[in-house]
């Protein structure tokens, strides 16, 4: 694997092959966290979040400590020059003067291939606006890899907001590229998967997938269940958000009716999406899968750092 | 009736569909205070009924990528002593910059200033482009 310099900016800017090198790095690092604590020594990760963020945030930052490299940034756009008006090109080519790698998240799509652009130092997209969000994705592939040791023949239920929802059409670009993967594209009307994800993605890879709006029909036939959370910030109409903000809810009563091996996965924050009694349930997999998002980052900072 | 002469040397765009040569002439970036150039609008066509018609003198190398998109039914014939030395098949270009606009409001072009709009071509058949910061689909034409 030598993904040295490189960006990551969309889930498939990395080879499958690449991919599973990262797994294998993440895998040394769970397995012993301790050879890794000087890895990135005298390193500096810039964290710059246009964009309000607790987990993304923290899990970079708790990687690049974990690894004995430093962190510097900004939390919101209001601390930084951003609020006087400074262009991404100008404040991503000013934080290349010190440090060496950078992870940013921005509300408009795209913002972070802008900034990566701009500049040779490698570039994360930590999410950007309705659009991708790649090193969730790899934290949803690492998840789902370590409990069922690879992704063919799965069927994945994706349920909610499909169509603002970023960390969906990355997972959906993702494991399209794996044999044997069905998806289950749960949604109401309003929300369903965009057109160029629907074309582009699952038509062109030829994936089976069938569009329902029904969740409770569509879960004994699934493998894995990912929630999503209708995001209020993705809407420009109040009402729209509030019609549709609880059309879908995991509660042990609909669990009920699927396989004893299921997963469930979901990006997190959730609101009310997954009652609190599903928490204590074996198949749900989502603080764990908070975890491995900090082990597969550390994994993706030294191979981009090349260390 | 307006006469225009032909051309010894350069290049004759035909059959732009009419009203869009005025849009065709803009990108095509030919210094009009240094070249001759020759713009009909609205001649009649027995092709299309009507059609616009640019004729520019001496010069052959005009950069037409952008023409395959803005009008591809357009017509390019390069003029040597007078007679046509080649034709120009027109193809949709795999990739422009500043012609086509993204539209879609949560996509970074259309917020920052400075930028390049940047769409590739994604299916030749249906003429589909996506923009190079949001994956937004426009098809040529609809833009």
């Amino acid at each position: 694997m030598n993904l040295k310099g490189r960006n990551l900016l969309e889930p498939l800017d990395f080879s499958v092959e690449e991919t599973e090198s990262l797994f294998a790095l993440a895998g040394r690092v769970m397995d012993a966290p301790r050879d890794f604590c000087d890895a990135c020594r005298g390193r500096l990760l810039a964290t710059l979040f246009y964009e309000p963020s607790t987990r993304t945030r923290f899990s970079f930052e708790a990687a690049m400590l974990r690894l004995g490299g430093q962190v510097i940034g900004f939390s919101e756009p209001g601390s930084s020059s951003v609020a006087k008006g400074e262009s991404i090109a100008d404040t991503i080519r000013t934080v290349a003067c010190y440090a060496d790698i950078a992870v940013i998240r921005h509300p408009k799509e795209g913002a972070p291939r802008v900034a990566a652009m701009n500049t040779d130092m490698p570039v994360i997209n930590a999410g950007d606006g309705g659009h991708q969000h790649p090193t969730q994705t790899l934290t949803d592939l690492l998840t789902i890899k370590r409990a069922r040791g690879g992704f063919e023949d799965l069927t994945v239920g994706v349920c909610g907001d499909l169509k603002f929802g970023r960390t969906v059409h990355s997972l959906i670009r993702a494991l399209s590229r794996y044999s044997g993967i069905r998806f289950a594209l749960i949604s109401p009307e309003e929300l369903r998967v965009p057109d160029y994800v629907r074309k582009e993605v699952l038509e062109k890879a030829d994936t089976p997938f069938w569009e329902t709006e029904d969740l409770a029909e569509a879960m004994p036939s699934l493998d894995v269940l990912y929630m999503t959370r209708v995001q209020r910030e993705r809407f420009f109409n109040e009402e729209d958000y509030i019609r549709l903000k609880d059309s879908y809810i995991l509660d042990a009563e609909k669990l009920r009716r699927a396989r004893s091996d299921m997963m469930v996965l979901h990006p997190l924050p959730r609101v009310n999406e997954i009652a609190a009694e599903v928490d204590a349930d074996p198949r749900a997999f989502y603080f764990r899968q908070a975890k491995n998002g900090m082990y597969i980052r550390m994994a993706l900072i030294m191979a981009l750092l090349g260390i | 009736m307006v006469v225009i002469n032909s051309i010894a040397k350069g290049i004759v765009i035909d059959h732009i569909r009419a009203g869009n040569g005025m849009r065709v002439l803009a990108h095509l970036n030919i210094d009009t205070s240094r070249n001759t150039v020759a713009f009909i609008m609205n001649a009649a066509s027995k092709k299309h009924g009507r059609k616009d018609l640019i004729k520019i003198e001496n010069i052959t190398d005009v950069d037409l990528t952008v023409l395959g998109l803005i009008d591809h039914n357009a017509t390019v014939n390069i003029i040597e002593d007078h007679i046509i030395a080649e034709k120009i098949k027109l193809r949709l270009p795999e990739t422009v910059t500043d012609v086509i606009k993204c539209r879609n409001p949560r996509c970074v072009a259309s917020s920052e200033a400075g930028i390049s709009h940047i769409f590739r071509l994604v299916d030749e058949d249906a003429k589909e482009y996506r923009c190079e910061y949001c994956d937004d689909i426009v098809k040529a034409g609809e833009y």
